[in-house]
């Protein structure tokens, strides 16, 4: 599992092109919307197709990205149990 | 009838960012050139930043310069030219598309890629909710940007207006320009006094200018008349003394004409023709410091706007051996592969 969180961490850094930010400034219940990462609404998306390409984790309701998408932790707990790839 | 007066300029080029054209050493040109982009956290937050492209980044910061150059602070318009807009963006889209078996598209790139992007992120930043438009005409991007500043200004009582150009480099698209001999092939030199080989030296870069009705103390130059044509529809010599004539000038009355020669032995011919018209008036050029892109030409204005702020003229932008007795009438010759001609006459103001 922290393989998964800090693989997760990187992409995330990645995808979503977060200048000045590394790894270790990104703690596993760090909240991702709002006080934490500060993502918005284009990044809930990103995350979504990254879901998509890197596990192959479908979300039929994007309503369940709101728990989804809480942390870190949330995301990989979600990612084990549901991946295809 | 009232005038047109360049009061604040901002650049992003390929020389250093705090170029000074009276000054500065200057880069060599490379056959490759990108811009030397500044720092931009004091102007831009990082949460805006990761997402914008180059060209919105090198767009805003010298839209911001030119802004606080002119202490300008409400553009009662936003007006871009760009050759390509945000390429590098709309480059990454594509390749998503094939990489991805056309799923697993994200919206960033996508935002990014349209050409009028820079100009919004302007207005945006700037909370500027006036006229925003973007020009798209190749190597008159800039002059037709230019051209609708001037005429609002002249004609339609806007008293304070933002223009800029800007381009970027991506790299597919230049090794697209590379295959089809638009640049120079490795290895070649890059001459634009006797050019030898076809093809341009490849740059970026970003030139704004807060224009206005009013002269200020800050005032570069004046915008007399603005002119753009794809074709010349009668002899060279003839269209250049007509639109001098149009406003009450002839060849001799002008201290400096500035061309955009450009390293290109086939577009040299015409700027050899030019040089025959105007053997006796001192002769400029500004490509060999800016590169050659779309928009180019933007930056060519801001050298020839110091050049008649600051009553010098630098040895570096010199293509003939007249040296100028004064410097109060300039006027600027630019075209892309004998298309998109412009002239731009400015004077001392």
């Amino acid at each position: 599992m922290d393989a998964l969180k800090q693989e997760l961490k990187e992409r995330i850094i990645n995808a979503l092109n977060l200048e000045d930010i590394s790894i270790d400034d990104i703690q596993d219940n760090d909240p991702l919307f709002g006080d934490g990462l500060g993502l918005d609404s284009i990044d809930a998306l990103e995350l979504i197709v990254l879901l998509d390409k890197e596990y192959g984790i479908k979300l039929a309701d994007p309503k369940q990205g709101k728990e989804i998408f809480q942390s870190v932790e949330t995301m990989a707990q979600f990612v084990a149990a549901n991946r295809t790839k | 009838m009232k005038n047109c007066y360049i009061n604040g300029i901002g650049n992003v080029s390929i020389q250093s960012v705090d170029f000074d054209v009276f000054e500065s050493e200057i880069a060599e040109i490379q056959i490759l050139n990108k811009a030397q982009q500044p720092s931009y956290k004091d102007l831009i937050a990082p949460a805006m930043s990761r997402r914008m492209a180059k060209g919105v980044k090198m767009g805003i910061y010298a839209a911001n310069k030119a802004l606080f150059n002119a202490k300008m602070v409400d553009p009662q318009a936003v007006i871009v030219g760009t050759g390509l807009g945000c390429i590098e963006d709309s480059e990454k889209f594509l390749e998503a598309i094939i990489d991805n078996d056309e799923q697993f598209l994200t919206p960033t790139a996508f935002i990014q890629s349209t050409h009028n992007t820079v100009a919004a992120q302007i207005a945006l930043h700037l909370q500027c909710k006036a006229y925003n438009f973007t020009y798209v005409n190749g190597s008159n991007s800039f002059e037709s940007a230019l051209f609708d500043a001037f005429m609002q200004l002249k004609h339609f009582n806007k008293e304070n207006i933002l223009i800029g150009g800007v381009d970027e480099i991506a790299p597919y698209t230049f090794s697209m320009y590379e295959m089809i001999g638009k640049v120079k092939q490795s290895g070649e030199e890059v001459n634009f006094k006797n050019p030898q080989t076809k093809g341009i030296a490849l740059a970026e870069g970003a030139t704004f200018f807060a224009l206005s009705n009013h002269k200020t103390n800050n005032s570069y130059a004046e915008v007399l008349d603005v002119m753009l044509f794809n074709a010349f529809k009668d002899n060279e010599a003839t269209e250049i003394n007509t639109f001098l004539a149009k406003n009450n000038l002839s060849v001799s009355d002008l201290d400096v004409v500035f061309f955009g020669v450009n390293a290109d032995v086939h577009q040299q011919e015409f700027y050899n023709r030019m040089k025959a018209i105007f053997n006796e008036i001192p002769q400029a050029y500004y490509q060999h410091i800016s590169g050659s892109y779309d928009t180019a030409s933007a930056f060519g204005l801001k050298v020839a706007a110091e050049i008649i702020q600051k009553q010098q003229y630098p040895k570096v932008v010199q293509y003939n051996n007249i040296e100028p007795t004064k410097i109060e009438k300039i006027l600027m010759i630019n075209q892309f592969n004998n298309t998109d001609f412009s002239f731009v006459l400015l004077s001392k103001c």
